[in-house]
């Protein structure tokens, strides 16, 4: 059975699980529109955009580790670092933005490159090099400092604080440009490149993938820089967001991350999921917030516990797919 | 006819593994356009020999010449380039990927560095049907049998311009139609002038399709014959280095039993197997017949405790009991003895006196280690009785051959004295030398008062060793019959195709 017939249309199983979460997204979407005044509009989802780029950026990164059965939770650190180095050396020397943006990105990059690499030549389980590299990441932001350092330099705020108008009266910030940019060249990567197919093939077997002469290793180290350059940008993204650095900025997001690529149908067993998955569980880990935000009663520590019942919900939707797909 | 060049020429091959001499001076030669079986027992080198020329593992003495040229390949990957390609019996792919993928991962065609989908699944179908298969190559590999994805390793492998193909038990779980299939490949590659080496277990296999044979005892090679010039029984004397004993009924006459053991009344299990009783009285061997899915395993696993039964009752030396769990049944002193011997609980890097009392043990629990002497003893015991080889308690079980390796599962159920042994399939994939073995073993062990209940695909086997036999349809027990002269496979064969209603 390759397909599941609805009518006249036929949906490839593998496509399966990412209709079910856009299914999942349009009805909460109609819900919410139902329900609340002024939510059934285009800003609305925009506004979910806007909120959640750097997560979504993060999100891209930690698709390509799990897609090769790997784990990688130095992601919210990384942020939490890139925002505090971007922070400080603005506002300590006064770097210009152009200088530290990318030396962040070097930073993140090299320290996914240095677990990556722990990982692959020492055979060592993924969650543990990562769970060092996160409270490594957490703990050297505090020694840039304790405090909040707020960004004041005058491009980088402009930039932050810049609209790109759309038709009507719709917007979007530089950052979900950004984002969409990245979630692009990562949807080209993964689907039309050799290293791309390598990521899937190692997610799928790894020791089949190395019998047919793939390079392995290569793959897996790079798949850690990927995810420790997206934390960075995410971080870069962060600070055009809150424009301040902070040690304690982004804790736990490498569980929502993780959460958003599991609901967007990435088995966390590897080789399985796409990355438009990835975008629509980051979409409606946000439109849970936004719904919560308009109910305007409810705490949000309700977003955290319907994030937690979905994560449940999809992890039993995924059971059988798994099943089959390991045989 | 003239003999053509040999593509392939190992000579003087030597390999030593830690307290194992693997191989020793063997030759093998491959002549284009031929299929080449590669024979011998478990434990006889086949499998060294083929990771010695694929580069797994480095000869230690000897040489290997490619096309008349000496070649050493440090990986597969090497192997794989020179134009040695091996599909092994466990498929090498990637089965989330589609098939296309998994046939050309790695060289996938590429326009300005973009992977080109459309030509890839053209390039694909093309080779495909070089080999006579249609498939929907863009669907997941996962969506097809294993006989189907052993097409997309050969399709893999002969792509990458393969002189030399080697199928490592290909056959072992298809069916006949798929062997069919297979062979009709190995025949098109074989006109194309590529040598295939052939590995199986299946004697009338090797008699449809190939041409020579090599044949390896215990790490040497007995000789090199045309497969035409050699009968079965010549092939299986020098397999095992002696005249094959009869392989007569085990059991001349049927004995009688009067003391039952385990007695099962309408036990059953719904979706599993339909109520059966049966009585398993002491030294008896119960064979279990049937096709594939026809509930034989289902009942061992009713009976060991492995599944709860739905209804009916069960009693065990005349005391109704009901076996919850299969701790619950090892204290009932039954054995159960699966069929996969990977999956089983070996630990391939323990030791073979570790694994043989790593059960023992546990039954003990932890605070009361078996003396080291007593381990030596029972060990040493089994290891001489059911001739496990190399006889050194000491090396890893990993470093043994399969049929060993399973030889090892029984003496760690044996260890306990079992009232109740449950063989599932034990000689399935083993050789015809071992499997001799572990049905004389059967045999003394139901002399000595134990009861067997024994479960096999082969009819013959199943006759030669119990007492009586139960025949399984559609996971109904649908005849009991017992062992005397007038039972024959072909009364078995029609009591399995009728289920059971002629008499």
């Amino acid at each position: 059975m390759t397909a599941l017939t609805f009518g006249r249309a036929s949906v490839p199983v593998k496509y399966l699980p990412v209709l079910v979460t856009g299914c999942l997204f349009v009805a909460m979407f109609v819900a919410g529109g139902i329900r609340y005044e002024g939510f059934a509009s285009g800003q609305v989802v925009l506004n979910v955009f806007i909120d959640n780029a750097f997560l979504l950026v993060v999100a891209v990164g930690m698709t390509f580790v799990i897609l090769t059965g790997g784990i990688d939770l130095s992601v919210g650190s990384v942020v939490a670092l890139s925002t505090m180095i971007a922070a400080s050396l603005m506002e300590g020397p006064g770097w210009p933005p152009y200088v530290v943006v990318p030396l962040v990105l070097l930073i993140g990059s090299g320290l996914g490159l240095v677990m990556g690499w722990i990982i692959q030549s020492f055979d060592i389980q993924p969650f543990i090099v990562t769970l060092a590299g996160m409270f490594l990441a957490r703990g050297l932001c505090y020694t840039i400092g304790t405090d909040s350092i707020p960004i004041r330099d005058a491009t980088f705020t402009a930039f932050a604080q810049t609209r790109i108008d759309l038709f009507a009266d719709l917007w979007v910030s530089p950052s979900v440009v950004i984002a969409l940019v990245v979630v692009a060249v990562a949807a080209y990567v993964l689907h039309y490149t050799r290293f791309g197919r390598s990521v899937y093939a190692t997610g799928g077997n790894e020791q089949s993938a190395l019998l047919m002469g793939l390079p392995v290793a290569r793959t897996k180290i790079t798949v850690y820089t990927v995810s420790g350059f997206c934390s960075a940008l995410g971080g870069v993204l962060l600070s055009f967001y809150m424009l301040s650095g902070y040690g304690l900025h982004a804790v736990g997001m490498e569980l929502d991350a993780i959460a958003a690529v599991v609901i967007g149908g990435t088995l966390l067993t590897g080789g399985t999921g796409f990355l438009l998955g990835t975008v629509l569980g980051v979409l409606v880990l946000g439109l849970i917030q936004t719904i919560i935000s308009f109910e305007g009663t409810l705490n949000s520590w309700w977003t955290k516990i319907f994030i937690g019942l979905l994560l449940f919900v999809f992890i039993l939707l995924q059971r059988p797919f798994s099943g089959r797909v390991r045989r | 006819m003239a003999v053509p060049a040999p593509v392939l020429t190992m000579s003087g091959i030597g390999k030593q593994f830690p307290g194992v001499k693997a191989l020793d001076d063997v030759d093998l030669r491959l002549l284009p356009g031929e299929v080449h079986a590669l024979m011998g027992e478990n434990g006889a080198g086949k499998s060294t020999l083929i990771k010695v020329l694929t580069g797994v593992h480095p000869a230690d003495a000897g040489t290997i010449e490619l096309a008349g040229r000496t070649v050493a390949f440090g990986s597969p990957l090497e192997a794989q380039q020179a134009g040695i390609s091996t599909v092994y019996q466990e498929v090498n792919l990637c089965p989330n990927l589609s098939v296309a993928e998994n046939i050309l991962l790695g060289r996938e065609p590429r326009r300005l560095g973009r992977i080109d989908w459309r030509r890839m699944r053209a390039r694909a179908h093309q080779l495909l049907a070089r080999l006579d298969v249609r498939l929907d190559v863009s669907a997941p590999l996962s969506v097809y049998s294993l006989a189907v994805q052993q097409m997309v390793a050969i399709a893999r492998a002969v792509d990458i311009d393969a002189r030399v193909l080697i199928l490592d038990e290909p056959t072992s779980s298809l069916d006949a139609d798929e062997v069919q299939q297979l062979f009709r490949v190995m025949r098109r590659l074989k006109e194309e002038g590529i040598a295939i080496l052939f590995v199986s277990h299946f004697l009338d296999q090797i008699y449809e399709i190939s041409d020579r044979m090599t044949i390896l005892r215990n790490g040497r090679l007995v000789g090199e014959y045309p497969t035409s010039e050699l009968s079965q029984v010549e092939l299986v004397a020098k397999m095992i280095g002696q005249e094959l004993a009869a392989l007569e009924r085990l059991h001349g006459e049927a004995k009688t039993f009067d003391r039952p053991l385990v007695e099962a009344r309408g036990l059953g299990r719904s979706g599993a197997i339909e109520p059966f009783s049966l009585t398993i009285h002491e030294g008896e061997v119960v064979g279990l017949a049937g096709l594939l899915g026809s509930g034989r395993t289902e009942v061992a696993r009713l009976l060991f405790g492995a599944d709860h039964a739905g209804s009916g009752e069960l009693a065990i030396g005349g005391a109704p009991t009901s076996l919850r769990t299969p701790r619950a049944a090892m204290t009932h002193r039954i054995a159960f003895c699966s069929e996969n011997r990977k999956e089983d609980g070996l630990v391939p890097d323990l030791t073979v006196r570790e694994n043989i009392v790593l059960a023992l043990q546990a039954t003990r629990g932890w605070t009361r280690p078996v003396p080291r002497e007593t381990q030596d003893d029972l060990v040493g015991k089994y290891v001489k009785a059911l001739r496990i080889s190399p006889p050194n308690p000491e090396i890893p079980v990993r470093n043994l051959s399969g049929g060993n390796q399973q030889k090892v599962v029984l003496a760690r159920w044996l260890i306990l004295e079992p009232r109740l042994l449950i063989l599932d399939e034990p000689t399935r994939g083993i050789d015809v030398g071992a499997k001799a073995e572990i049905q004389r073993l059967v045999a003394e062990l139901s002399d000595g008062g134990m009861a067997v209940l024994f479960i096999s695909a082969e009819l013959e086997e199943v006759l030669r060793l119990s007492h009586k036999v139960e025949v399984l349809r559609d996971r109904r027990l649908v005849a009991e019959l017992p062992n005397d002269e007038s039972l024959t496979t072909d009364v078995l064969l029609e009591t399995i195709a009728s289920g059971g209603r002629v008499s």
